[in-house]
């Protein structure tokens, strides 16, 4: 009996992987032919550059006593975090819902969630030469400016990574979720990038905030999101394992909300358009 | 050429008319769009009185100098969201399902067409806040504008709007030829975002860069300095024939593109 279990369960496993593969390679081979398409999408990343620009030459960033140093790594570090957490989850799943593009999707036994998970992957694996290609431009322009991380810091740094960006798709699923009850839910997501932007450090390092508006920030998913991995990245003294804490207590909580959402929401799902 | 001058005006309130009816079908939309404009606004004023420090001045503007920069942008993205965004994102998905065949079969203009066919509300609040700030900040400034200091700027404004709209045009007519930069005009989004705060703000190789390449400069600093009374006449003449020369190119750009259009699956 626990030998056929543990064959059963083996065999899931392997079944997992085979899909995942299949997947990852399918949606690669696509995101490669749309690679001009992403080189822009990579190009559109460069907020924290220009905030950086604008707050080395800042009257503010004296005041706040952030280094030169610190605030160049800080903005490049959060450039990296920016590329390789990148969600649009919500557009397409819009499309899909209006249109009934989910319901073949809804024939395989697969949770179409997958799909869409395993696209942004492909995605990120397609964006990663041109963001080494633009910290290189960078790293000509102005040498002395790009810094190595040391190992320890890289894998932390690209664990906290991987763990944002799952936050983000969490977060969004939510949203998109609501598509099933409003043909506009999209434009929620203009609504949840606002504390985005200003929250998660995007446009200003969370220290030089004022102090209630940084203590309000910490309570929102939003600077583990960002500020967290980058200030990783960059080196800065952090609390590692607070961090993490925050990270998979916000993942951990808007899971079940996502599952429980999509139930109620399948069986209000009518197929527009079929 | 003034019958064809009423046709297409006829035309304009025919589609902005229709496009109101259907958006006002949202109307919850109306409450997300004033949350987003209130929401961005606070933001942005933190971040600003982030830079500028307890010196209250960034890059040489004064605080209240400084609002009006943001304003004017704050506006241009209202024009955004009522004009271009509706229009020209979507060109991208007439070329990928071959819907452009239709428009192109219209007699009328295919750009006049694809530019103005839909009018979005929703920019309208953003646009009010944008006035609203550049009126806070120009009152609250050292001295009254004159009635030509605001013709100037209302010139000006007009100048950044058009430069917006040939840039938008240029980044979603490309499709043409890659089929699917999906949403590629999010970039300029993106990019754009550095109006916000005047242009001595950044160090002097982007200045350049935002004076040449991406003509940031005009979209904002110089409509707010003429507002100022600070209008230098090369800067209104560099704005003016940007404008023009972007206009032309646009025209020009849109025929060589049609050229190369083969139409979706062939």
């Amino acid at each position: 009996m626990h030998a056929i279990r543990s064959a059963l369960k083996r065999s899931s496993i392997l079944r997992g992987g085979r899909i995942a593969r299949a997947l990852l390679s399918s949606q690669y081979a696509y995101m490669l032919e749309y690679r001009a398409e992403i080189a822009l999408w990579a190009l559109s990343g460069v907020l924290p550059l220009i905030m950086l620009a604008v707050w080395q030459g800042s009257p503010g960033a004296a005041a706040t006593g952030l280094s030169a140093q610190g605030l160049t790594r800080y903005f490049l570090a959060a450039f990296v975090v920016r590329q390789f957490s990148v969600v649009w989850l919500i557009y397409v799943f819009e499309e899909d819902t209006l249109q009934g593009k989910l319901s073949p999707q809804l024939l395989q036994p697969l949770q179409p969630l997958w799909r869409y998970l395993a696209a942004h992957v492909a995605e990120q694996f397609t964006r990663l030469p041109f963001v080494a290609l633009m910290l290189l431009a960078l790293a000509l322009f102005q040498p002395g400016m790009l810094w190595w991380p040391t190992p320890s810091q890289l894998v932390l740094a690209v664990l906290a990574i991987q763990l944002a960006f799952i936050l983000r798709f969490l977060l969004q699923s939510v949203v998109a979720m609501l598509c099933f009850w409003s043909e506009r839910a999209g434009a929620l997501d203009r609504l949840l990038l606002i504390p985005y932007l200003f929250l998660s450090g995007l446009v200003a390092p969370l220290e030089s905030y004022p102090a209630p508006i940084h203590a309000f920030a910490q309570w929102t998913p939003f600077p583990s999101m960002l500020a967290f991995p980058a200030a990783l990245l960059a080196g800065e003294p952090v609390e590692i394992s607070l961090g993490f804490l925050r990270l998979g207590l916000w993942c951990g909580l808007l899971w079940p909300l996502v599952v429980v959402l999509w139930r109620a929401g399948i069986r209000r799902y009518s197929a527009m358009g079929a | 050429m003034l019958s064809r001058l009423q046709r297409y005006g006829r035309s304009l309130v025919c589609f902005w008319s229709t496009s109101l009816e259907a958006e006002l079908e949202y109307q919850l939309n109306l409450a997300v769009e004033l949350l987003s404009v209130l929401g961005n606004l606070a933001g942005s004023l933190l971040v600003l009185s982030l830079l500028a420090g307890p010196s209250r001045q960034l890059g040489g503007w004064s605080w209240n100098s400084a609002l009006v920069v943001l304003g004017v942008y704050t506006l241009l993205d209202g024009f955004t969201s009522c004009v271009l965004q509706p229009n020209l994102s979507r060109i991208v998905s007439h070329v990928q399902n071959g819907t452009l065949d239709f428009v192109l079969l219209k007699p009328i203009d295919s750009q006049f067409w694809l530019s103005t066919r839909s009018f979005s509300p929703w920019g309208l609040p953003g646009m009010v806040a944008g006035l609203v700030l550049m009126g806070w900040g120009v009152a609250h400034g050292d001295h009254q504008p004159t009635a030509e200091a605001l013709l100037i700027a209302a010139l000006l404004l007009l100048s950044g709007a058009l430069i917006l709209y040939s840039l938008w045009f240029l980044l979603a007519g490309l499709s043409i030829w890659f089929v699917k930069i999906w949403n590629a005009t999010e970039v300029l989004r993106y990019t754009l975002v550095a109006g916000r705060y005047p242009i001595t703000a950044y160090p002097p190789g982007l200045r350049v860069l935002f004076t040449v390449v991406l003509p940031v400069v005009f979209l904002t600093t110089v409509p707010a300095e003429a507002l100022l009374g600070r209008a230098s006449v090369q800067w209104v003449a560099g704005s003016l024939a940007t404008a023009t020369l972007s206009l032309i190119g646009t025209r020009a750009f849109w025929q060589v593109a049609l050229r190369h259009y083969t139409s979706a699956s062939s």
